[in-house]
């Protein structure tokens, strides 16, 4: 599995999309979360971004999550894109 | 011959008599390009007086400097209709001792003419004015057209001050307010940016689920009995409210069906609704465009209605009683049909009922249009964060996921049925858009009551509470 290798960003700030940034890190996964629905479904951004990691083989990385309100399926897209760029695969 | 002319706002707060602990009041026609409160407020800080109660009939944005006034305790108490994200973020944040009193479009009215909330000095921002008072917000720079909701403050104020920066010589006709209720009359330099008092033309959404959305709802007005000759509406001016009315028109052209009047908040599809000739009559408390006004001003059927006149419950009839359908808008629907338009998912105080409430309980028929889900937050709850409208004056909650009737209107619910309309049980719709948007978890609110609702007929509907600062 190839870590990440570059800072690198997917998504926009436009409401119902959310803006992930990404960044090589040593120590494990670091997430920084900000969301207008933190105290309605911040545990459940939490869940599926740490997901998408794993499915994604990324053990460590720094992420910088702005959330606007996606959906599960948006954050899943811009998580993957923005790894992938990280590994500069894309 | 005797003058109400005076030099100055400060010169006439003084000549007014205001003191610590009375009660100011304004309206709200210049929306956010109001300078009027502002510098209104400015004036009684520099006289030092203390303690006032803001009976405003809304609250903007452009009167942040409120938050310095409430600090300062130049004001300890607000009564108004509706507050903007910025006033009510700290509003929520529990700057005020003392709650917020919400009330309505019609409840502020009656409240005010029944002597529940009297009124001690009120300042009139009028677009032109005559030195005697006369005054009109259809004429001069800062046009506004209707001042519908300023007739309570300038009937039953013990003094009443008029503000124009357009002073005209006497006598204005087609006056709004009459010299008569008039005490004082200040002239300034600008009462207001026209550019925050009214919108270009507004547009209609492209979005398609909005689209969506506004082509259900024109079918449920459609088929729900009411579409016939005589039929009188009222809508917000939101893209999807007008698109409906877009669609609306359409049918009615079609079908030659003739209406009576169009209600309300006033705006240019309105406007182009009367003259297509779906109704013969406009009846506006407040225009929200450049079209609204030009019309109010040269158009013999458009008449400029008081807030009594649109929506009072304590008076002899209103506007609204007549009035067969309403297209509202909402933050929150529970499934019992209570209706959310004060604070947005978080607690924070984001809007207020306006004439939500007043116009849900006099139609037959008030409908609510919303997305099934806004930046992840599904429209269906459980249980409204907050009462603005009870459940028992809405029909029909109209989604691009299907239309929810309330089972109080059986009626209504077997003919969209037959219609073919996509009819769906408010659970089923709430279930159903959580699936998309998972179910979300309640904020906690703190326990200081930052906000009272108050009905249209003088009871209290709910309270809203803090939101605990982190």
């Amino acid at each position: 599995m190839n870590p990440i290798l570059y800072p690198a960003s997917a998504g926009t700030l436009e409401s119902s999309d959310v803006f992930v940034e990404i960044a090589p890190a040593e120590n494990g996964i670091e997430i920084d979360l900000n969301s207008v629905v933190q105290a309605q479904f911040g545990e459940e951004i939490l869940a599926v971004v740490r997901e998408v990691l794993d499915e994604c083989g990324v053990e460590n990385a720094s992420l910088r999550i702005q959330d606007r309100g996606a959906l599960d399926c948006v954050i899943r897209a811009r998580v993957e894109t923005a790894v992938n760029r990280g590994k500069g695969e894309n | 011959m005797k003058t109400k002319l005076v030099n100055s706002i400060r010169e006439a707060i003084a000549l007014a008599g205001l003191k610590d602990g009375m009660t100011v009041s304004f309206h709200h026609h210049l929306r956010n390009g109001d300078y009027v409160l502002n510098m209104v407020m400015e004036e009684i800080a520099a006289l030092g007086i203390h303690e006032l109660n803001m009976n405003a009939s809304s609250v903007f944005d452009t009167h942040m400097p409120v938050i310095e006034h409430i600090e300062n305790k130049v004001i300890t108490s607000i009564q108004c209709n509706y507050m903007a994200a910025g006033v009510g973020r700290a509003i929520s944040e529990g700057i005020m001792d003392t709650p917020v009193q919400f009330r309505t479009h019609g409840g502020r009215p009656s409240d005010i003419c029944l002597g529940r909330t009297p009124i001690d000095v009120a300042f009139i921002a009028a677009p032109t004015s005559d030195p005697m008072g006369n005054c009109s917000g259809k004429y001069g720079p800062s046009a506004c057209g209707s001042l519908g909701y300023a007739y309570p403050d300038a009937m039953y104020a013990k003094k009443v001050i008029v503000i124009t920066d357009n002073l005209v010589p006497y006598p204005l006709t087609d006056f709004s307010i009459p010299e008569s209720y008039v005490d004082y009359v200040v002239q300034v330099d600008a009462i207001g940016n026209p550019k925050g008092i009214v919108s270009g033309t507004t547009r209609i959404t492209r979005d398609p689920v909005g689209l969506v959305m506004a082509s259900y709802a024109a079918k449920v007005i459609e088929h729900s009995g009411l579409l016939k000759d005589g039929f009188s509406f009222q809508t917000g001016a939101g893209g999807a409210s007008l698109a409906a009315a877009k669609f609306l028109k359409d049918i009615m052209l079609e079908k030659n069906i003739k209406g009576s009047f169009g209600l309300g908040g006033i705006t240019g599809y309105m406007v182009d609704m009367l003259k297509a000739g779906c109704f013969q009559r406009l009846l506006d408390v407040q225009c929200f465009d450049l079209d609204a006004v030009e019309s109010i001003r040269t158009n013999p059927n458009h008449q400029e209605v008081s807030a009594m006149h649109y929506a009072s419950p304590s008076h002899r009839s209103a506007a609204v009683d007549s009035l067969d359908v309403v297209i509202l808008g909402a933050t929150e629907i529970d499934t019992n049909f209570n209706v959310n338009v004060h604070t947005d998912s978080n607690g924070y105080i984001m809007g207020g009922s306006g004439g939500h409430s007043d116009t849900a309980a006099g139609s037959k028929l008030a409908m609510i249009i919303a997305p099934m889900f806004r930046a992840r937050m599904p429209i269906v709850t459980d249980q409204v964060t907050c009462i603005s409208t009870p459940g028992k004056d809405i029909d029909v909650l109209v989604t691009q996921g299907g239309i929810a009737v309330n089972p109080k209107n059986a009626e209504l619910m077997y003919r969209l049925k037959d219609a073919g309309l996509p009819v769906i049980d408010i659970h089923e719709l709430k279930e159903k858009t959580e699936r998309i948007t998972g179910k979300p978890h309640h904020p906690k609110f703190g326990d200081k009551a930052v906000a009272k609702v108050i009905y249209r007929d003088g009871s209290e509907l709910d309270t809203i509470y803090n939101v605990p600062v982190k």
